[in-house]
């Protein structure tokens, strides 16, 4: 494997990483907030990327600035509805939920269907990131690098860097943190444990949305791209610790850049079912994930 | 359900399914065996999830091992000898893959069919229990190996024939798998197998084995510090439900004349435990009568409206799961009044309210 295409790979890797990134912070979140397993998650992305297209189809080539408002918000008031309605009759029953979410999105994927065809619908980036970086002379010659591509992983670094923000700098932040390590004392120091459920579940499904954004600029939007997602998102999730953002980061690079490896070595089928069974093998090595929420407790959920 | 009515129902449709193949029709008959193979899975995921509260979203893997096992001798069976099956031509390979020889034999081939899924089952168990990984972890594994199954399956398409599947049989044993009275016989083997599974399971639960199971569900570190190791037996339910689940498959493969990895993927492994917590995943008849009743349900209704289909089943994931947490069994099984009891310390953090 000559250097070129092995920087070409990792590359590749590291823009799938980044959505593997933005799908699976909302995850780990409402994971580790609430120990809730959102199947639908997946078809957030879906939706954040349906919401793009619908955004390029009003307002042409420039739509981003309507896309990331319209994806972001619409998700979010999606995820805040699941969350009012279903979700949280569920506190408590973690397998229940996981069921009844593989339900809403059964249903929101035969909607998407319904409405825009089984078929992907596509989404053109808009002109000023069509492109590339080429790299001449040297080592790496000829290597290049899409700017949607690129685009795609300073999302993921912004969007990262504002979840630290938010949640090490701002009270809010504080009060998700603390409901984190303990629920009951937490709500005993007077923060309201159920309006913070739902924002934070609704902020998770709204960062789904805006990964699908990314997602809708990389390939064409179809009803199964959540399905498809969803899984690998989990993992991420569980490689990285339940409810570490910075786990999640680090897993997420990780399973991006062990992907593309393994693709480039072998076929992209025995590549992705190599990286599950290897990270059935690194559980075997870290059961809690790359960095664990530290607890006494006896029995975590 | 009172005393009187409960075993005469069950004697009434014991001797319905036992005489169906003389009042149904062809097609009727077909679809009856192959839900009725189904429901043997169905069993398992009772065991498991039901009793040992392991919510395995992977039981498509071991009906996978079950189906493909008896799949490859059947296809060998139907290649003529000295020849490659005609899959394996189409994509090049010129010699049998190694793990295609032993399946020339029939026996070890069925036997196989047991073996395979239960050490697949009890080798995934092994990993996950002896770290102690619970809950929703399991899920997810369980999950990301059914996938990984099936995309190296996808991915093979010389070795396994990939997302065509491995069909066209003709002789099990020197049985001619299209004979005349095959449908019949069929049927009525897997029912024997059904009977066989749901006796010695509801036996099985009856032990001193089957309590713990409950005990590990209901407080595993209470029964740890009681002095058991409460890993082993959770090992042997998920082995158990493995080796029913790989029965179903082999079965199923009968019944419909092919096996392919859109036939036991991640949706189809969901799709098994929703019908199983629809009829009640801690009854045994429950989980069976839930999957056959689904199943039926799904081919009338997915044939006549293939757009709601969809809609339904997940409106039916839902309201299953917050109307009906212990199934349509939970329903019926008539309700003592509970005595009040004081909430512990624990339960009583459930209910913070704001």
């Amino acid at each position: 494997m000559d250097s070129v295409f092995l920087f070409g790979q990792l590359f590749t890797g590291l823009s799938v990483a980044s959505l593997l990134l933005l799908t699976a912070l909302g995850l780990a979140l409402s994971f580790g907030l609430m120990r809730v397993i959102n199947m639908a998650h997946g078809e957030f992305l879906m939706v954040g990327g349906y919401l793009t297209f619908l955004a390029a189809q009003a307002v042409g080539p420039g739509f981003l600035w309507l896309a990331f408002p319209l994806a972001f918000v619409g998700t979010a008031l999606l995820g805040a509805l699941l969350e009012a309605t279903v979700i949280r009759r569920l506190y408590g029953r973690p397998l229940d939920t996981l069921l009844a979410t593989w339900g809403i999105s059964l249903i929101l994927q035969q909607a998407a269907r319904q409405i825009f065809g089984s078929t992907g619908v596509p989404v053109t980036a808009p002109p000023w990131l069509n492109g590339a970086v080429t790299i001449h002379g040297g080592p790496l010659d000829s290597l290049t690098f899409p700017y949607v591509r690129l685009f795609v992983i300073v999302l993921a670094l912004v969007v990262l860097g504002g979840m630290w923000w938010l949640l090490n700098r701002t009270r809010f932040g504080m009060h998700v943190r603390a409901v984190n390590q303990n629920r009951e004392v937490a709500s005993i120091l007077g923060v309201n444990t159920r309006r913070l459920d739902l924002l934070v579940f609704a902020l998770g499904a709204g960062i789904a949305g805006i990964a699908g954004v990314g997602l809708a600029m990389l390939s064409p939007v179809n009803p199964t791209v959540g399905a498809a997602y969803i899984v690998n998102a989990f993992l991420v999730v569980v490689v990285g610790g339940v409810g570490s953002v910075l786990g999640a980061g680090a897993a997420a690079l990780l399973l991006g850049f062990v992907t593309a490896l393994a693709e480039g070595l072998t076929s992209s089928s025995l590549a992705q079912a190599t990286l599950l069974i290897l990270v059935v093998v690194f559980l075997q090595w870290k059961p809690r994930g790359l960095i664990p929420t530290q607890s006494r407790a006896l029995e975590e959920g | 359900m009172n005393r009187v009515a409960q075993p005469i129902l069950l004697v009434v449709t014991a001797g319905a399914l036992l005489l169906a193949p003389f009042y149904l029709s062809a097609y009727g008959l077909t679809l009856l065996g192959r839900v009725l193979a189904l429901s043997i899975a169905a069993i398992g995921i009772c065991v498991v999830w039901g009793r040992g509260g392991i919510l395995s979203l992977g039981q498509g893997l071991f009906f996978g091992l079950g189906g493909y096992s008896l799949a490859m001798h059947l296809k060998l069976a139907a290649t003529p000898k000295g020849e490659l099956p005609d899959f394996m031509v189409y994509n090049g390979v010129e010699a049998l893959p190694w793990f295609w020889v032993p399946f020339v034999n029939g026996p070890f081939a069925l036997a196989m069919v047991v073996i395979l899924p239960t050490l697949a089952a009890a080798a995934v168990a092994w990993l996950m229990f002896r770290r102690r990984i619970t809950g929703v972890y399991i899920s997810i594994i369980t999950q990301a190996l059914v996938l990984a199954f099936v995309t190296w399956l996808n991915g093979s398409q010389g070795l396994t024939s990939g997302t065509n599947g491995i069909t066209d049989f003709h002789t099990l044993l020197g049985i001619d798998l299209r004979g005349e009275h095959i449908a019949r016989n069929l049927y009525w083997c897997t029912l024997m197998v059904l009977g066989a599974a749901l006796l010695s399971t509801a036996w099985l639960l009856r032990t001193h084995f089957g309590t713990l199971l409950t005990a590990i569900r209901d407080n595993e570190n209470r029964v740890r510090f009681l002095g058991y190791h409460p890993a082993a037996y959770k090992i042997a339910a998920f082995a158990l439900g493995g080796l029913l689940s790989g029965l179903s498959g082999a079965l199923y493969t009968l019944h419909l004349g092919t096996i392919s990895p859109a036939m036991i993927g991640v949706t189809f492994s969901i799709e098994l435990v929703i019908w199983v917590a629809l009829g009640g995943r801690n009854s045994l008849l429950g989980a069976v009568g839930g999957l056959v009743l689904g199943q039926l349900a799904k081919d009338k209704i997915s044939s006549a409206v293939p757009d709601a289909w969809l809609y339904l089943m997940g409106t039916l994931f839902v309201v299953v799961v917050l109307v009906l947490p212990q199934g349509v069994a939970g329903l019926l099984e008539r309700r003592k009044p509970a005595a009040p009891r004081r909430k512990t310390l624990g339960e009583v953090s459930d209910v913070v309210s704001p």
